[in-house]
Order: structure tokens, then sequence, then C-alpha cells
């Protein structure tokens, strides 16, 4: 069966008075029917703009895709304009932000803002759509939700607003929904309700996802497959539960143990796996493996500073981009 | 035990709430904090954790009397802080320093980094220009910081960069107690555990107390001895870091213990579990 979404060889650039920026450098994704995938990196590894490049949401210029093909239910979204992209985003292909606040406009209230979605897409009359905002309110956990149509933003705290932003990103059904780290400006009881909110909704409208976030714990509660970005690539990709019991790239590993375990009796007394340096100048990434500066097995394989590594599978289902995961690296004689 | 360095007992902070353009009146008040108490013991770290509008900043910035406290008593070093006034109270400032969140706001961009570090000493007048100049260098050193980059300014610097940058100042005044205000929230994962390892070293080596505030539980397990979990303007439960992440008592603790992603899918399905026993705890939010 053909993937939902399936992004090929991505390649998104910054044009800017300093050089091109290669935020997204060969980017491959793909999204099954109903399914999760979950992009977990660090800022500016690419992420959100891998996202954004998928609803063609990036200012051009600077923005430009100079390469790759973003092929969504059939049709290749690269080659489409302005005006037919309209009419699959927010009704094909939906998006949550990070900031609930800035996702809506102040002036006016939710009711009105729902009210638009339904009306354009679906074409519904006013009465109609008011009647099916109410039921969306309510669907996503809003209590009185016939008289909160009425309220504005600022009126909601600010998990209560993403609630907003998340009935908005539902009301046409779409097939795909694109949340870019939903949950980072909520606090941890109310990010629970709403991981579980996107999760309920996910499972009745049979929706695809990508969940975008800097987040382990949030990728592993939610994903079905996890991809995870460095400097404008990916640089492993597994189902999650593969991915957390058995990481093979570098990175992967060094992020996981570079987090503070909530379990563990010993933290106190012991200092955390810091990552050296930090992400390499996407103005001039290293031509061969971009990890490699602060890769502790980079002295190991003498194609690191030459040879940029190729994303290969591992195990069924397991993608890495390494000279040397986990499973292949020889035991240190003692 | 021998007396603590920090004493807070029953701190309240209102914030009264106005009404009315012409005949101002009070109508009521906010009790962001509301009879938090506390000890910390030299060369221990306290971690205060608890949601946003908790009241955890402005526990901080009442105990340094940035804000005036409503009531209640701030003892420091032995002496008590709330009836301080003008030269007393900035000497006394001079061994409690603040550490922010947001590397990006609590620097002056217009000042270089061997001005923002050396300002404090010389806010205290303390030694020459040429020895401010040598501290400086000396306390870029031991956060980790090239002090060839002295006379650069803080936007050229990444955010783990610049927390290191914070950390120097507010260590300047070779003080005892360090309140972290969140000092790691801005980062990310990787740079986080450096500035953390960076916090965990200075503590060791220099012999320092903090109050160490955050939201998020694994990093405050990791930097604690004991730990106060507030909700409300209040503490709802506190005692030994250990105890409480092992066997939390209120239910408040325990629905925020739950909510915590791991990046553990074993784990992970049991805190779901628990969580949904827990539901009628979690605040509509």
């Amino acid at each position: 069966m053909a993937p939902l979404l399936a992004v090929k060889d991505l390649r998104t650039h910054f044009f800017t008075r300093a050089g091109v920026v290669r935020a997204v450098d060969g980017v491959d994704l793909a999204v099954e029917k109903g399914k999760t995938l979950g992009i977990v990196g660090e800022s500016g590894c690419g992420k959100s703009v891998t996202a954004l490049s998928i609803m063609r949401l990036l200012p051009e210029p600077p923005a430009r895709i100079v390469s790759g093909s973003i092929h969504f239910d059939e049709r290749e979204l690269t080659t489409l304009s302005q005006r037919q992209l309209e009419d699959i985003r927010g009704r094909q292909i939906a998006m949550v932000f990070q900031d609930p606040m800035t996702a809506l406009n102040p002036t006016l209230t939710i009711g009105t803002q729902l009210v638009e979605v339904l009306q354009r897409h679906l074409g519904l009359d006013k009465g109609a759509a008011r009647r099916r905002a109410a039921e969306l309110l309510e669907e996503v956990g809003i209590p009185r939700a016939r008289e909160r149509l009425d309220d504005y933003p600022h009126r909601f705290s600010g998990g209560m607003r993403q609630r907003v932003v998340i009935a908005i990103a539902v009301a046409c059904e779409p097939r795909l929904l694109i949340a870019d780290e939903p949950t980072t400006a909520l606090d941890v009881t109310v990010q629970a309700q709403v991981l579980d909110l996107l999760d309920d909704l996910q499972r009745e409208h049979r929706m695809a996802m990508i969940l975008i976030t800097h987040n382990m714990g949030v990728v592993a509660e939610s994903a079905d497959d996890v991809a995870v970005m460095y400097a404008g690539q990916i640089v492993e990709q597994a189902p999650a539960g593969e991915l957390f019991a058995r990481p093979e790239h570098p990175y992967t590993e060094a992020l996981l143990a570079a987090l503070p375990d909530l379990d563990d009796p010993r933290a106190r007394g012991r200092r955390l796996a810091a990552i050296p340096g930090r992400p390499p100048d996407l103005l001039d990434p290293p031509q061969a493996c971009r990890f490699a500066a602060r890769c502790p097995y980079a002295g190991c394989a003498d194609s690191c500073p030459v040879e940029p590594p190729i994303l290969r599978e591992l195990r069924p289902g397991h993608w890495v981009r390494s000279a040397h995961p986990a499973s292949e690296r020889q035991p240190v004689p003692a | 035990m021998t007396e603590p360095l920090l004493s807070v007992c029953d701190l309240k902070v209102h914030f009264p709430i106005r009404r009315g353009l012409l005949f101002d009146r009070t109508v009521g008040h906010v009790k962001a904090v509301d009879g938090v108490s506390f000890d910390l013991q030299q060369g221990q770290t306290l971690g205060l954790v608890g949601e946003s509008g908790s009241g955890k900043s402005t526990t901080a910035h009442a105990i340094l009397q940035l804000l005036r406290p409503t009531a209640g008593s701030v003892r420091f070093g032995g002496r008590e802080l709330m009836n301080l006034r003008g030269e007393e109270l900035r000497r006394a400032r001079r061994d409690m320093q603040i550490v922010f969140q947001d590397p990006y706001a609590s620097l002056n961009p217009r000042m270089t980094v061997g001005k923002i570090v050396a300002e404090p000493l010389q806010t205290h007048r303390i030694g020459t220009r040429p020895s401010r100049r040598a501290s400086v260098a000396h306390l870029l050193e031991l956060v980790g910081f090239d002090p060839a980059y002295t006379n650069r300014y803080p936007h050229e610097f990444s955010g783990g960069q610049r927390q290191r940058i914070g950390i120097a100042r507010a260590l300047a005044l070779n003080p005892k107690l360090i309140i972290c205000d969140e000092p790691v929230s801005a980062l990310d994962v990787s740079i986080q555990a450096q500035i953390l390892n960076l916090l965990k070293d200075l503590q060791h080596d220099l012999g320092l107390t903090y109050l160490f505030i955050a939201h998020d539980l694994a990093v405050v397990r990791a930097m604690s001895d004991t730990v106060a979990v507030m909700h409300s303007g209040k503490i709802v439960e506190q005692g030994a870091a250990d105890a409480i992440y092992r066997n939390p008592q209120s239910s408040y603790t325990k629905a925020l213990l739950a909510a915590v992603p791991v990046p553990d899918p074993e784990r992970m399905n049991a805190r779901k579990a628990e969580r949904q026993h827990l539901r009628p705890h979690f605040a509509q939010g």
C-alpha cells in the first residue's frame, strides 16, 4: 500500500545575505494512513522547516525547495499553485502550532475562527457551521461549548487555547495532521491531557499525524515511528519501540543518555552524559558526516571525515545514517 | 543539625486587585505565595518544582527581597532580611545571587561579556580595574567560557554559552547561595546536560548552596537533595528528593509525576495506566 505522504530527498534552503543555509538537506519520510510519525531533534535541526515545506508555508524567498518531491495522496505538492494549495491546507492537511496564543487571531471570537474554516472548506451555511463548531469544541473537551463560541482567545487558558487550535485543525476531518511542538508551551499535566486528546481524535477520525517535538518522552508516548533529525538530515528512523530499546546512531544514543532520568535514585550524585560541542553551522555544514565532530566513535572509521554516510536499513524498518551504528561496533578490547 | 543557611518561614506575597478609576479600592488579593516555609542547609540543593503560576519565581524574588513579601520571615546566614533596607540590604545580597531562565533576556545586549561579569564587582566597589579584569578572566574560565571572547557581545553566543556568562556573573561576588530560576529550560537537551554538570561541579568545588527552581521533574531530581512541590502558592509536599520521587504522598505530586512522558516504552505504559487512575486530580487546563 502506498503511504499517505511520501517525501523524497527534500532539500529546503534559505538564500540569505550571509549565504545559503541548508536547513533541510536530503530528507526522506513516509507517513502511513492513520499512523503517527514522530520527528525529534534539537533546535535548528530542520524539523519545523520540514513540516512547513510540506505545507508550503515558508516565505519564498528567502526559502526555496531546491529539490525533492512531496507526494500526498497521489498528488505532487511541490508543483501546485498557491490556489490549489489553499484547497488542501486545512482540508486535507492541517497544522497545530506550538504557541496557541499566536496561532489564534486575538481580535476574532473563536466561533468566528472555527466557522470560517467550516464555511471555506465544507461549504456549510452559517447556522450549520455554528452548530458544527459547538460540537467540535465539545469534542476537544471545552465545557459549555455553545456559550464559549462567542469568547475571544484571551479568555482561555493555554491548554484550552491549544484545544481550540486542535478543534480548528480537525474541523474538516483532514487526512494528515501536522503538530509542531503542540505541547511545548504547556505545563506537564496539561501536556498529558493534550496528548491524550490528540490520541483519541486520531483514532476516531483515522487521521495520520506528524508529531514534531524536541521531547523524547513525548514521541515515545505518542508515535508509531520515530525519525531523529540532526543538522538538516534524518540520522535514524525506526518504529518507536525499536528505537528506544535499541538506538543505533551515536547521536540518538547520546541524546537519550543526556536526559536526566526521572526514576534514577542515584541521579543526584552523578554527572550527566553531556554531548560536547554544538551542532554545525548550516551555512557551511561538514562535507562528510555532520555528527563527526561530536561523535565519540568518529575515530573508529577512516571514512568519517571524508565520506558522507548514507541512510541504510540495518534491520527491517530501522534506518541509520552512520558508519558505526551500535550493533556494528567492535567491543573495545579490555 | 547546624543552623540552616536559608530559613524561610510562613512567607506570603499577596498582590492587591484594584478596581475603579476615581476611587481606587482593593477588591481582593492574588495570593501568589501563601505561607511557604522551608530550610536549606549549607552546601545542599533544594529543588522547588511546580507548574507555571504556582509561585516558584515569586518565592525566589521574595527571598532576595526584590519583591517585598507581605508577611513571614526570611533568615539568611542567621540574619533576618525582612527589615533590612538600603545599604544593609545591598550588602546582604552579595552572598545571594540569581541565575535567570532566559539567557537572551537577562544579559544586557549593549554590554560586552567582560562588562557584564564585572558589573557586580563594580556595583559593590570591589577591587581595582586591573584586579577586576583578572577576576573576570578567572570567572569565565571557571564556567568553561573562553576568556578570549571577553570583549564580544552576548548576541554573538549561543544559549548555552550565554547561560555560562550568566553563571559567571552570579559567581562574581563569591556568594554562598545561588538561586537558579529555570536555568536550563530554554536550552536544548545536549546543552542542558552541559550546564547541569557545570552547576554540579561548581557546587562541589565552591561549596555553593542552591535553590533550584524548575518545572522539569527529572532535572530537579538530578540536582536536588531535598524537594518542595508548589501548587497555588503553597508547598503541598516537601522532603528528601528520593522519598518524594519514590513514594509521593500528595495526590498533586502523584499526578505531576505520572504526567511526565518518559522515553522508555515499558515504563510509559505503567504511567499511562497511573494517569487514568489519577484523572480526577488533573486540573482542567
